[in-house]
């Protein structure tokens, strides 16, 4: 039987995220330690990449946030017919006012009206939960920490763009992907994670290209079409030269995973969102028997 | 190299954009909400503190004791771009000898630099507990209750603090040769005119 009281929901999600803040996923440190042998020994991008892999390491050891920009707990929750989706929100956000309250995050929501930090983490619509009942009998957790810097650097298109001569295509979809790294620059702590949607409206666009990001950097889109896309992009964005932190070099980005919505026939969003080197994904599966499974 | 904090205007004159520096000594944190509380009037209470030393745009998790004092946790730097309108004001009236961010900043900033004498430090962001270590001590906190954790002005004290110069006192940008390199390629790449 799967426990069904907020307390315990609470306990168990506050364990998620602090993997989540303390422990980055291997596939991303994996992409990190190649995108080090890329680049030149000496150079700028070698350092900031050495840095970076030193402070994933003391992250870890410690149990310490790997960023001091928590983010926006993100969190995708699915759930068995009949368990409570106000139990599970009310417990996720309970257990990041406790996860604030212990440094595992920081305090990070502020009210724009009375233009105050609410001081324990949470604030309307933060963090953001989205539980989906399935046929499973199982909960599955799975959740992100998106840091300020690089969700200020996510984009979103309309096709056609005259600029980009992108027209209402696949092509004019990478055209629009690729001017959204040029534009991010450094500025979301690259090497960055590029989820992106095309189709849906403002606000699907943008939550389905965060969606992407949670898949692991080592899997491959079961769309062909999609692949190549992802493919070809990973290429020309280590093309740009950019490199980590934006002080130039070979890793611009270390993975692109795109999704896909329909769309209203005047409508073409092409809706990019980037994630920053930390890419804080944690995910786990709690069965019936009380077994849990960290997912990766 | 090494260098102490508070320094003075020749030693920062000498840096380059490329030059590794080691950073000792105090300094002071600010952010989006500190950034136009300076600029908004004289703040004497920092002054003193501020003259000849940086500003570290930070948002820090910070633990506090028992005994009142507080630790940083966590203490990467946040985007600087945001101080954009503010930077080089907070430079000349507060006598700042440099900033340390990431992202790098902008044209008005780099005249800043230029005419007060100051560099852009670019720190690995990200890497809070390698940055968090190099903090030794909290001296005190300004703005804490009014601006909460991440954006109050905390005064540190930090040891062998590692940044790069990205944009110098002499009008070099790191920022501005990598956005246009990276311009043209995109160009190249679209089959755009650059």
């Amino acid at each position: 039987m799967l426990e069904t009281s907020k307390e315990h929901w609470t306990t168990q999600f506050v364990e998620v995220i602090a993997r989540a803040s303390t422990q980055l996923p291997p596939d991303v440190v994996e992409a990190l330690r190649r995108g080090r042998q890329r680049e030149q020994e000496g150079s700028l991008a070698a350092k900031a990449l050495d840095t970076v892999l030193r402070n994933i390491e003391l992250a870890a050891g410690n149990w310490q946030p790997i960023c001091q920009d928590t983010g926006t707990p993100l969190v995708w929750i699915h759930h068995p017919a009949g368990m409570s989706t106000r139990m599970f929100t009310s417990a996720f956000e309970e257990a990041v006012r406790q996860a604030t309250a212990r440094q595992l995050l920081r305090p990070n929501a502020v009210d724009p009206l009375l233009d105050k930090n609410t001081g324990n983490g949470a604030a309307p619509g933060i963090p953001t939960v989205h539980c989906e009942e399935w046929d499973e009998e199982a909960v599955e957790v799975r959740m992100m920490l998106k840091g300020g810097g690089c969700e200020n650097v996510g984009a979103q298109y309309t096709l056609p763009n005259p600029t980009l001569k992108a027209d209402r295509n696949l092509e004019g979809v990478k055209r629009c992907i690729l001017d959204a790294i040029y534009k991010a620059q450094g500025k979301g702590c690259a090497p960055g994670i590029i989820g992106a949607c095309f189709g849906g409206d403002r606000s699907s666009g943008y939550a389905e290209s965060k969606r992407q990001l949670l898949r692991r950097l080592d899997d491959r889109n079961p769309i062909p079409e999609l692949d190549a896309m992802e493919q070809e992009i990973f290429e020309k964005a280590n093309q740009l030269g950019i490199g980590p932190m934006g002080f130039g070099g070979a890793t611009t980005v270390l993975g692109v995973k795109i999704g896909y919505l329909g769309r209203l026939p005047a409508s073409y969003f092409v809706s990019v969102s980037y994630m920053c080197w930390a890419n804080r994904r944690a995910g786990a599966r709690f069965a019936a028997d009380g077994t849990v499974t960290w997912l990766e | 190299m090494k260098l102490h904090l508070p320094c003075d205007e020749a030693t920062i004159r000498s840096l380059k954009v490329g030059d590794f520096v080691e950073l000792s000594g105090r300094m002071i944190t600010g952010r989006d909400a500190a950034h136009h509380w300076l600029v908004k009037e004289l703040r004497q209470e920092v002054l003193p503190l501020m003259r000849g030393s940086v500003i570290y745009h930070v948002g820090p998790v910070v633990k506090k004791h028992a005994d009142g004092t507080y630790t940083f946790v966590a203490a990467g730097p946040t985007t600087s771009a945001r101080e954009e309108p503010y930077q080089a004001d907070v430079i000349g009236r507060y006598g700042l000898r440099g900033v340390i961010g990431k992202g790098g900043m902008g044209a008005k900033t780099l005249a800043g630099l230029r005419e007060h004498g100051a560099v852009y430090f670019h720190a690995i962001g990200g890497a809070a507990q390698v940055l968090a270590q190099a903090v030794k001590r909290v001296e005190t906190v300004f703005q804490l209750e009014e601006f909460g954790v991440p954006e109050a002005l905390w005064v540190i004290e930090v040891e062998d603090f590692p940044v790069v110069v990205t944009m110098d006192s002499h009008g070099g940008s790191l920022h501005a040769e990598v956005d246009a390199a990276s311009r043209g390629k995109l160009a190249e790449l679209l089959g755009l005119s650059a």
